[in-house]
């Protein structure tokens, strides 16, 4: 018995070999064990102002890197104030962990202060979850954690671990064999019947279209995705979290597909005779209309998640397992395909409707966010890391900065979380330093998890921050422009002076109105050694074109006005 | 239609809300629910009725794998299978119904297992139409009190619904066996 540990060490030793350099979170008193003995480990803690913003970054650190994120929080409000951002792991299938402190197990159902049944709020919003109350189970479940939260289709777990549990000790043996848990595999293999009827279809098919969506990234599979497409000649469409996933200029990419993409993605999708689904699924937000969606298309799902199938949109094969794999099996019998007339034909749906460089056009004395997204983009070559928040300029980012490498936009895609960028780009500068970090984010989630400016100055992380800032929640605006009669309820939004607030932080911060100061402050942003803070005013009440209002038909798009103060279009 | 699935899960606590949880969450309507223990230690056996189409059963299916605690889903419905409903009927029965009441229970194979100066208890066991036959009939001497279990089932013949013990490895899966589990 020469090992013995507290239930707390143990904790980290396990971490540790997990893995686990850096954790974000915010201490208490039921997990006030775990942060004593964290002090002897070699673990970076970052202190979050809040628990919301721990788990955005683990899940920034776990989308940046595609390691597991940690997030750490006391029992009661601290765990209930991860609830949003294990929800918005899930629904984007990050996988992160989250700790939490549990009051005393003899504490337990006695209503004791700070005690909340975490287990039971977070049941339906983590792929899993523990309540571990005895000393002995720490270790193990924490293994069984990280192998649950990055294998297969990847999620939140979350451990709940009493402060008995903690404080108790035992001998610490680490077992770091594969897990095995008898009621899961998160390794599937499609029939070799499905396989075949995929390769038919793909073969025979005249006007295919392939979707990248974020299983892409999660699966590695971006090579083989462009090996795929380039051999068979197939134009490639991505969802919002799947941008990144096939290189923005590559002749064969469309561009984002839904409600916000470009008309001749979607005007192409419907008229596609094959839609080839790389794990992504089919989300109200990229099919409208699911009655009128692809009509002409026979449609092949792979996803490593089979509860994905039919769920949203009947599809005619299926194939189960990790993307990767699929396509190794499929490339070889992939035949070479020249498919000229059915990209010429989009082409000529795209005619020079494609986004010009809005460089180019004519400074009218407005700053618009298209502008400030693009002069983003140029002066980073394409090469930051941009994390954003939720709404227009959320969009706006998808339709003007062009990603070139994978995890290199990340995003809240499912849940549409607010508040998300700030955190989550503290989460992925910490998981690659080298890499370049913006976060661009509205007005108005900025000011829900602003917060973390302190622990973004704390921690000397070097981030810069983007402020599209519109005085209005502009994306509920626009759809209170179009849907609601322009009644403006609760829109309209006042901001404090986000350079100033920026400098109390004691960052380096700068207002930006105009657009020929846009480009300068970029680069004194990118220059300076810490963190910077831009207030974009830009224009109030600007519009994210195009777009298909929800339920609508994909084809019934509102399109670009003519003419666009931004942006002109042949067809428009 | 009506489905019946047998579900075996891992017995360990919390689990029969994670089943229940997935069905609320998802939107389909759990018609009964029956939970015991199997042949196999520390495995439970669930049956649950819902009622879904097709592609809803699939879709069931394939959500229950996702729960790390469940072991094993089979879809009993359409094939050949044992299905029974036990049913307690307290009704009442006064020396003068008593007899009659007793024939009845004795038609529909049931049993009485406690005599009251003024009412039965009569267990009986069945499909869930034989059991509303027998309660129809009961109906007029007056029933007042009813504990069913709802619907347990099982396959006939030789073909069990494979228990796997709880500490198979999961390789040990023939390659071609689908399983949904991410």
């Amino acid at each position: 018995m020469g090992n013995m540990r507290t239930g707390a060490q143990i904790l980290w030793e396990s971490l540790v070999r997990e893995g686990v350099t850096t954790v974000f979170g915010y201490p208490g008193g039921a997990i006030l064990p775990a942060y004593d003995a964290m002090l002897e480990y070699p673990v970076r803690h970052v202190l979050v102002r809040h628990e919301q913003g721990a788990t955005h970054m683990a899940d920034g650190y776990a989308r940046a890197s595609g390691e597991v994120g940690v997030a750490v929080a006391t029992s009661g409000p601290g765990a209930t104030n991860m609830v949003t951002g294990i929800a918005t792991a899930m629904l984007d299938s990050s996988p992160i962990v989250c700790i939490t402190g549990q009051v005393g197990s003899r504490l337990i159902g006695s209503d004791a202060f700070q005690e909340t049944d975490v287990t039971g709020v977070t049941l339906p919003i983590t792929k899993h979850n523990y309540l571990v109350s005895n000393v002995s189970e720490v270790a193990p479940t924490i293994h069984e954690a990280f192998y649950v939260a990055r294998s297969g289709r990847p999620g939140p777990v979350l451990v709940d671990i009493t402060k008995d549990a903690q404080q108790g000790s035992a001998e610490f043996v680490w077992d770091g064999s594969p897990v095995r848990l008898p009621g899961y595999r998160p390794e599937l293999r499609a029939s070799d019947a499905e396989r075949r009827r995929a390769v038919d279809l793909i073969n025979g098919a005249k006007r295919p279209i392939i979707f990248a969506g974020h299983g892409v990234m999660l699966s590695g599979a971006m090579d083989l995705v462009r090996e795929f497409a380039e051999r068979a000649n197939i134009p490639v469409a991505m969802t919002l979290l799947g941008i990144g996933s096939f290189p923005a200029l590559h002749p064969l990419n469309l561009g984002m597909m839904g409600m916000h993409g470009e008309a001749w993605v979607n005007q192409a999708i419907q008229e596609a005779d094959l839609l080839l689904a790389f794990g992504m699924r089919f989300d109200d937000r990229v099919t409208g209309n699911v009655k009128t969606y692809a009509p002409n298309a026979r449609k092949i799902h792979v996803d490593i998640d089979p509860a994905e199938f039919n769920k949203n949109v009947m599809v005619d094969v299926t194939l189960a397992g990790d993307l990767s794999n699929v396509l190794r099996e499929l490339l070889p019998r992939v035949e070479r395909g020249d498919r000229g007339v059915w990209l010429d034909s989009i082409a000529e749906m795209k005619g020079d409707s494609a986004v010009r460089d809005v460089q180019n056009l004519p400074d009218s004395g407005h700053l618009y966010a298209a502008h400030v997204i693009n002069d983003i983009w140029r002066m980073t070559d394409g090469k930051a890391v941009v994390v954003t928040d939720v709404g227009q300029h959320q969009m706006w980012e998808a339709q003007y900065y062009h990603h070139e490498k994978p995890r290199s936009l990340i995003t809240s895609g499912g849940l549409g979380t607010m508040g998300f960028a700030l955190p989550a780009a503290i989460g992925a500068k910490l998981a690659r330093p080298e890499a370049e970090v913006w976060a661009i984010v509205g007005d108005g989630g900025f000011q829900m998890t602003m917060c973390e400016l302190a622990t973004i100055a704390q921690e000397k992380v070097k981030v810069n921050v983007a402020i599209i800032n519109n005085g209005y929640l502009g994306m509920v605006r626009q759809w209170q422009e179009f849907f609601y009669e322009r009644r403006y309820a609760a829109t309209p939004l006042l901001s404090p002076d986000f350079a100033k607030l920026g400098e109390a932080f004691g960052l380096r911060s700068a207002t930006v109105s105009r657009r020929q100061e846009v480009e300068p402050t970029v680069a004194m942003a990118r220059a300076e050694p810490g963190a910077v803070v831009i207030d974009f005013r830009v224009e109030q009440e600007d519009t994210v074109y195009p777009m298909v209002p929800a339920g609508a038909d994909l084809h019934a798009m509102i399109r670009r006005p003519s003419p666009s103060p931004i942006v002109e279009t042949a067809d428009d | 239609m009506r489905r019946t699935f047998v579900v075996h899960v891992e017995d360990k606590p919390g689990v029969l809300n994670r089943v229940a949880s997935l069905f609320r969450r998802r939107a389909f309507n759990i018609e009964s629910l029956t939970v015991g223990r199997t042949e196999v230690p520390r495995v439970s056996r669930m049956t649950i009725v819902v009622d879904t189409d097709d592609n809803g059963a699939k879709r069931l299916e394939a959500n229950l794998y996702k729960l790390v605690n469940v072991l094993r889903v089979t879809d009993l419905t359409g094939d050949a299978a044992v299905i029974r409903d036990l049913t307690l009927i307290r009704v009442a029965a006064t020396q003068e119904t008593r007899t009659q009441v007793m024939q009845i229970v004795d038609t529909f194979r049931g049993r009485v297992v406690d005599v009251a100066p003024d009412s039965l208890i009569v267990e009986a066991t069945g499909t869930e139409d034989k059991i509303d036959g027998l309660l129809g009939v009961l109906q007029p001497y007056g029933v007042l009190e009813i504990v069913r279990t709802g619907r347990v089932a099982m396959s006939r013949g030789q073909q069990s619904v494979a228990t796997e013990p709880a500490d198979a490895p999961a390789e040990a899966d023939p390659g071609d066996q689908v399983s949904y589990s991410v």
